[in-house]
């Protein structure tokens, strides 16, 4: 009788093939210190409270699954932007494609030659704002991606640059799994507008790690890629000084699983920080579970937090939101907002919410609201009644319900841009 | 224009029949006022007419212009010519007056097959049609009726018929919460459409309004059917003594 194959531990199947990146001293003590935090967590588990709602066997097993490509047969989302443009191809950059990175106010670097010197500025960021984000929460898929990614880019700003910096994803392979992780730091008084687009892979493991100093503020407007089939685990981790401002708004139509967390860190008093998203899922053309995860910590005085969370899902789409705001006993006259809300337009969709407040200080402000609806049948009667068929009458109610999210976009040709996409694949959907 | 014959509706919810057999003809060129007690069925009449859910038809028909209304979608009546003013005009946070002003004009064209409106073009006429009605121009950018009076959001149905310039016009109660100045516009809004090819039908509790929009023909509606029709003096009376006798004169 054959001897029965010892069965490997999840972990070390995941890891099987994947080595440590070779880099300065330094940079090969944030990857193994990762690696360490990874091995103490393990894998997370749909038996983790943190992934109730979401199954992580997919992000978590050895090799990607199959993801077909998908052409929109659209020109590509900010072609029209003066940017500087940084291409990526199922997660490996492309110098041939890709801009210069010559910018003023801006030095831009591939992470692995950021990471080969012996003295560099992303030593304090790499892997730094992902362990802080570890606590109260784990997140082993971003202590994964911190160990491993080879890819990503460097960019750090001292003044206020002329263009936005866009990344662009491309997925050409149907079985790519891919792991980029950027750094980012945003000087003193800096401002940075990022955008990043594209499918990127089958699997995509994104990390950000994005440090604004005093008075710096970084805006960022992403759209994930529609292919039906693509995964993907993104996180940002994000710190703030005094009087400095982050605003990130994502879009997210199609993909069979996304998850997008993100870890605030409010550290300098009189600072903003806004978090948007639009997802909308139509079960009927594949599969759609999309899960907005975001930890917000408040510890520093008057200020402000906004989460505006939206959902449009139809035959059998999923949406999950889980969204925390912790105040902590000094962050006094904090004012924070969420608000996380689905339009389900039909009995197959599903909706799940877990809103948390915990509050320690006295002195501050914190709403939160989360509503489940369907479309409002009286608004519908009424554009019916003026000659608007009920496809582009529900269109137009779809994106009434999506506006509030969509208006955290500050720059209106982004704005702009991203409505007409919008539009574009509602007309494709429409009933 | 619109022929209505022995029409019977029941609400789809519960066995509760509401129009107990309205027979109503409207011609082209005329003015038909409705008049008659609370809860009678003049709105559900008009909801049925413009093609709301939750009502079933068990038994009439419903014409217009020789084509079956209630074989349409609600839609479908109004690129036909069929337009109801809401007695309850409805909100709509989030879709801005002018966009919806301006996709229901070209949806409408698009159903019959004619050219859409260009933006320039459409803002020109908007932008005079809501001078006459006193709209300014801050209504036409705000959210559809959000935060609107209960005035503006009838002058704003006006607006909206002036607009899409339907042949057949149901205006259910739209003098209510108008002031004497506002009712003015909106009848005088009423008039500059009348025309030989435009039918209309005015469901009010008040000769007030007809005084400004003078119907050639009046009807008594009670308990789900029309009891009683006559001239513009139906309406004085009804003004002068209610319904009772009326009521008691056709029961
Ligand atoms: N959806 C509904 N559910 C229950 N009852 C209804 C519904 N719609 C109409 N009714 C009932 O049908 C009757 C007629 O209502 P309708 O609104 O048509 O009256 P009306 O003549 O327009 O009254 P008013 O003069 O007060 O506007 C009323 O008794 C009303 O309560
Ligand atoms: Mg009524």
């Amino acid at each position: 009788m054959a001897a029965p194959q010892p069965k490997l531990d999840p972990l070390a199947a995941r890891l099987e093939g994947l080595s440590l990146p070779k880099g300065a001293a330094w940079a090969t003590d944030a990857r193994e210190a990762a690696l360490g935090r990874l091995t103490a967590m393990g894998l997370p588990t749909k038996r983790d409270e943190y992934w109730k709602y979401t199954d992580p066997s997919s992000l978590t097993q050895a090799g990607a699954p199959k993801a077909t490509l998908f052409d929109t047969g659209e020109a590509p989302l900010f072609d029209a932007v003066d940017r500087l443009k940084l291409v990526f191809v199922d997660g490996v950059f492309d110098a041939a494609l890709s801009d210069s990175f010559d910018l003023e106010g801006v030095e831009i670097e591939q992470i692995s030659d950021a990471m080969s010197h012996d003295i560099h500025w992303a030593k304090d960021v790499y892997g730094v704002l992902e362990a802080d984000g570890q606590n109260p929460v784990e997140r082993p898929l971003a202590a994964l991606n911190t160990a491993f990614a080879a890819e990503g880019v460097a960019i750090r700003v001292t003044g206020d640059v002329s263009k936005p910096i866009n990344f662009v994803y491309l997925h050409r392979n149907e079985t790519s799994d891919a792991m980029l992780h950027h750094v980012i730091r945003v000087e003193k008084d800096a401002k940075l507008t990022l955008l990043e687009n594209g499918p990127a892979a089958a699997r995509f493991s994104k990390s950000m790690e994005v440090d604004i100093a005093d008075g710096a503020e970084f805006h960022h407007v992403r759209a994930q890629g529609r292919d039906h089939e693509r995964r993907a685990s993104t996180h940002i981790f994000t710190r703030l000084g005094e009087r400095s401002v982050f605003k990130s708004f994502t879009l997210t139509v199609n993909g069979v699983l996304t998850r997008n967390e993100a870890v605030i860190d409010i550290r300098g008093d009189n600072a903003v920080a806004h978090i948007a998203g639009a997802a909308l899922g139509d079960g009927a053309t594949g599969d759609f579970h999309h899960d907005d995860t975001v930890f917000i910590t408040h510890d520093a005085q008057h200020c402000e937090s906004r989460q505006v969370f939206k959902k449009v899902l139809r035959n059998g789409a999923t949406g999950v939101f889980q969204g925390k705001i912790l105040v902590k006993p000094d962050a006094q006259k904090t004012d924070g907002y969420q608000l996380s809300q689905s339009l389900l337009l039909d009995d197959d969709s599903i909706f799940q919410a877990k809103p948390e407040l915990e509050i320690y200080a006295d002195d501050v402000v914190c709403s939160h609201g989360s509503t489940t609806g369907a479309i409002d049948e009286e608004a519908l009667f009424y554009l019916r009644s003026r000659g608007v068929p009920e496809g582009p009458a529900t269109d137009l109610l779809v994106l009434a319900f999506l506006a509030e999210a969509i208006d955290e976009i500050e720059d209106e040709s982004l704005r702009e841009d991203i409505l007409a996409r919008l539009e574009g694949w509602l007309e494709r959907h429409g009933s | 224009m619109l022929e209505i014959k022995n029409l019977h509706v029941s609400l789809e919810e519960e066995d509760k029949e509401i129009l107990k057999g309205v027979d109503l003809t409207v011609e082209a060129g005329k003015v038909h006022a409705i008049m008659g007690p609370n809860g009678s069925g003049k709105s559900t009449l008009s909801y049925v007419l413009s093609g709301k859910d939750g009502y079933e038809v068990t038994a009439g028909e419903a014409m217009m212009g020789g084509e079956d209304l209630l074989d349409m979608e609600a839609e479908e009546r109004a690129a036909a010519g069929l337009f109801l003013a809401f007695q309850y005009p409805v909100e709509i946070p989030g879709v801005g007056n002018m966009t919806f002003l301006r996709t229901a004009v070209n949806s409408q064209r698009k159903a019959r097959g004619e050219e859409e409106m260009s933006a320039a073009e459409f803002l020109k006429v908007i932008r005079a049609k809501a001078k006459t009605l006193k709209i300014d121009a801050d209504m036409l950018k705000r959210p559809v009726n959000v935060g609107f009076s209960g005035g503006e959001k009838k002058r704003n149905e006006i607006l909206q018929m002036a607009m899409l310039e339907p042949t057949m016009c149901i205006l259910d109660e739209t003098d209510s919460g108008l002031d004497v100045d506002a009712m003015k516009l909106v009848a005088e809004g009423v008039n500059a459409l009348r025309d030989e090819g435009r039918g209309f039908l005015v469901i009010t509790h008040y000769q007030r309004l007809l005084d400004h929009i003078k119907p050639d023909v009046v009807h008594i509606m009670a308990n789900g059917r029309i009891v009683k029709t006559g001239g513009p003096e139906l309406a004085l009376e009804v003004e002068q003594n209610g319904y009772a006798d009326i009521l008691a004169e056709v029961a």
